[in-house]
């Protein structure tokens, strides 16, 4: 079954109302199953320049090694332990680009983008995430945050310092505790998680969870889930209606139907006949 | 940077900037604003300051302290609250940055040393009931830990969900009502009126015809969701586009005829 018949995928990005350019990049591969949303930081136009090759290297690199060879004979378990070293190793290896252009370059010195990029295959995700894009999954309806931030907010906020609420007013937003390419290595956190026909995910910049709380995002995605396009449309919008302080990006994906891999003796004897 | 105004009966005595992590007040000299009044205990508060956010908490004092008043254990402090302390007054400043640089402001930065651990260990310094220990970060403090845990299947609960009436209803009937509403013309509805208050308000019938009526700074705008035919606004039938109503518009979708007006 191919993964474009599975995943639906809508991917917008937007400036938002202050900013002058965007630093966000979205990029995704529906026929393997990959999407990728980085935000990156930096002067004059670093930001896009690292969030761009974040986000290009991580698809490229993820489709040379995330082949079909590579899978051939792996159960389930298998590949998504594969999953989660490929998701790391290309990190690191988008990490290290990034750092080495920006020591290579004045203008890019000191450049970095955070991360989130999602790896669909037999029924699971793989997501890895550095920094505070985030990725949601809205399941029957209830909006679930995935990933944490890696942000001195959420830090605050994990050692009892501030509560949730109080934290959407602090002015220390803006501070991640982890980027790629900062420094000559990171780690990307990275988890698999089951995935269900009917699941809509949803990849963002910062941008728009710090203009809009997660029950509009919730509300949105109920009203509108049966146009997604319109859906994500509709959120950065809000997002800009808010105020737009920053630049917005948005990515859906909404999970059609069940991606298992056919394995054994008659996924053999069809693959024969393909 | 934030700053605190400290003033008795309105005659201000000084400003003090929280430069620092830990800003302790009291009525004994150590202190790094000394309050001499009896009113006031040897070590009363303490002002924690983490890069752009402060946060008070009470020493357990005597008399208490205040915010606004309300007495306080600890507090965020936000731009304009007012401390109260016996007579004495700290009002607290913390600038928004002005609109110009906010765009530079808020610019995503990396920090690469968690200050977070640091003053999360000084609040527990306070004389006797130690006020509620705080949680030692787990080593694996940056670690994504929601309740969705990684690959444990959730039982896939019954998609039970009732068949969605062909009108949404505004959700809370007790908020205040907004400035616009939809009566409904034609059909088994007729005559009824909903309240836009929602920021978005789906009308029309799942799986048939479906539009929705978003609420933004502007005005309110009606755009197609779902269905092959799209709906009519005064009988010319909607782009893809979004199409901003104007008071006594008539909407036409799935079959029924309803009007927007704004309320007078």
């Amino acid at each position: 079954m191919a993964l474009t018949d599975v995943l639906q995928i809508v991917s917008l990005t937007d400036p938002g109302k202050v900013r002058g350019h965007n630093e966000d990049c979205v990029e995704s591969r529906p026929e393997l199953g990959i999407v990728v949303l980085a935000d990156g930081m930096g002067g004059y136009n670093a930001g896009e320049v690292a969030s761009g090759m974040a986000t290009s290297a991580i698809s490229a690199g993820l489709a040379s090694s995330w082949t079909k060879d590579v899978l051939k004979g792996l159960d389930r378990d298998a590949a998504m332990a594969l999953s989660l070293k490929v998701v790391q190793e290309q990190t690191a290896k988008a990490n290290a680009a990034i750092y080495a252009a920006a020591q290579k370059d004045p203008h890019c010195a000191g450049m970095g983008t955070t991360l989130v990029a999602c790896l669909f295959y037999d029924n699971f995700l793989t997501v890895g995430h550095v920094g505070d894009s985030r990725l949601y999954r809205m399941r029957n309806d209830v909006l679930e945050q995935v990933t944490r931030d890696h942000s001195l907010l959420q830090e605050q906020i994990d050692s009892g310092l501030i509560s949730k609420e109080d934290a959407r007013s602090s002015h220390n937003k803006n501070l991640v505790t982890r980027a790629v390419g900062i420094d000559p290595e990171v780690e990307a956190e990275v988890h698999s998680y089951d995935v269900l026909a009917g699941d809509i995910f949803l990849l963002c910049s910062d941008g728009l969870n710090d203009m809009i709380e997660d029950e509009e995002i919730q509300m949105t995605l109920i009203a509108l889930q049966s146009n997604l396009e319109l859906s994500a449309q509709q959120l950065v919008q809000a997002a800009n209606d808010a105020g737009g302080r920053d630049n917005v990006s948005v990515m859906l994906v909404r999970v059609l139907k069940s991606f298992a891999v056919e394995r054994g003796f008659w996924a053999a004897v069809k693959s024969w006949f393909r | 940077m934030a700053k605190l105004i400290l003033s008795v009966d309105g005659t201000v005595l000084k400003e003090i900037t929280l430069s620092k992590e830990r800003t302790t007040l009291g009525r004994k000299p150590h202190n790094d604003i000394p309050v001499d009044n009896l009113a006031v205990s040897g070590e009363h508060a303490a002002i924690i300051t983490i890069l752009n956010d402060s946060f008070i908490e009470d020493l357990n004092s005597t008399n208490g302290t205040l915010v606004n008043g309300k007495p306080i254990k600890k507090h965020f402090l936000q731009n304009n609250d007012v401390i109260e302390i016996g007579k004495h007054k700290l009002k607290y400043f913390n600038d928004a940055p002005v609109a110009s640089t906010a765009g530079d402001f808020e610019k995503t930065m990396i920090i690469r040393k968690p200050v977070a651990s640091a003053p999360a260990t000084t609040v527990a310094s306070a004389p006797q009931p130690a006020p509620a220990p705080v949680p030692a970060p787990a080593p694996s403090l940056s670690d994504t830990q929601t309740n969705m845990k990684p690959i444990t299947p959730p039982p896939a609960p019954a998609v039970a969900q009732s068949a969605p009436p062909a009108f949404a209803q505004p959700q809370d009937p007790n908020s205040p009502a907004r400035d616009s509403a939809i009566q409904v013309l034609s059909g088994a509805a007729a005559g009824r009126t909903l309240d836009l208050t929602k920021n978005l308000t789906t009308i029309g019938k799942p799986g048939v015809q479906v539009a929705v009526i978003t609420r933004r700074p502007t005005g309110f705008f009606i755009t197609h969701v779902e269905g092959a035919v799209f709906p009519t606004i005064n009988g010319v039938a909607l782009s893809g586009q979004a199409k901003q109503l104007a008071d006594h518009d008539l909407i036409e979708i799935a079959g029924i005829k309803m009007e927007f007006f704004y309320k007078p």
